[in-house]
């Protein structure tokens, strides 16, 4: 049965792997995410190298339809993030 | 931004970590949740988003050169769904939704 993981586990391994508090290790990845996402946006794509890249797609407005009761709705011009996986991290994930 | 980009920016925020250090959480958390989803495990950063395993069923694809129908094998695919904070703050603090 596949696991769901949280902040919580990777404030672990971080602290296993460092010797870092509880406390240090939230703060670090809390500003590694904020990092990302203030990339984001400003527009910029994010590349990490080995695991995948981060982008920004805008969408353009369009009228659609609610697929339950068949009600057509606007939907707004919006901007979206794409998350492209690496060929490495493809891989890795393809075999499991 | 790339990876190193985010390393430095991390280490001039953590000046009594080395910049070694840093790069070393980056390489953790990087590689803890492509390990998760190797695993076929997800991860969900609340506000951030999550990490999931997909599931792609096999399909008839075809070879481009020839045209040639093949079999094309099912497999798993990473994929990132956007959580609601990132979303909202990427289109002025509204959700759009999905």
């Amino acid at each position: 049965m596949a696991e769901t993981l949280t902040r919580a586990h990777l404030i672990d391994v971080i602290g296993r792997e460092l010797g870092l508090s509880r406390t240090d290790g939230a703060q670090l990845l809390e500003s590694m995410l904020e990092h990302i996402v203030l990339t984001l946006e400003s527009g910029k794509i994010v590349k990490l190298a080995r695991f995948g890249n981060f982008a920004i797609r805008d969408k353009a407005p369009r009228v659609g339809r609610n697929p339950k009761t068949g009600v057509e709705a606007n939907i707004c011009a919006r901007r979206v993030v794409t998350f492209k996986p690496s060929q490495m991290l493809r891989a890795r994930v393809e075999r499991g | 931004m790339l990876r190193s980009e985010l390393v430095a920016k991390l280490a001039a925020e953590n000046p009594d970590l080395s910049f070694g250090e840093v790069e070393r959480v980056v390489d953790t958390v990087l590689e803890e949740i492509s390990a998760a989803l190797e695993r076929g495990d997800r991860v969900e950063l609340r506000g951030f988003g999550a990490f999931s395993a997909r599931e792609r069923g096999e399909r008839l694809g075809r070879n481009p050169r020839t045209g040639e129908k093949v079999k094309v094998e099912g497999k798993r695919a990473p994929f990132f769904k956007a959580g609601k904070e990132l979303r909202a703050r990427l289109n002025g603090g509204v959700d759009f939704g999905e």
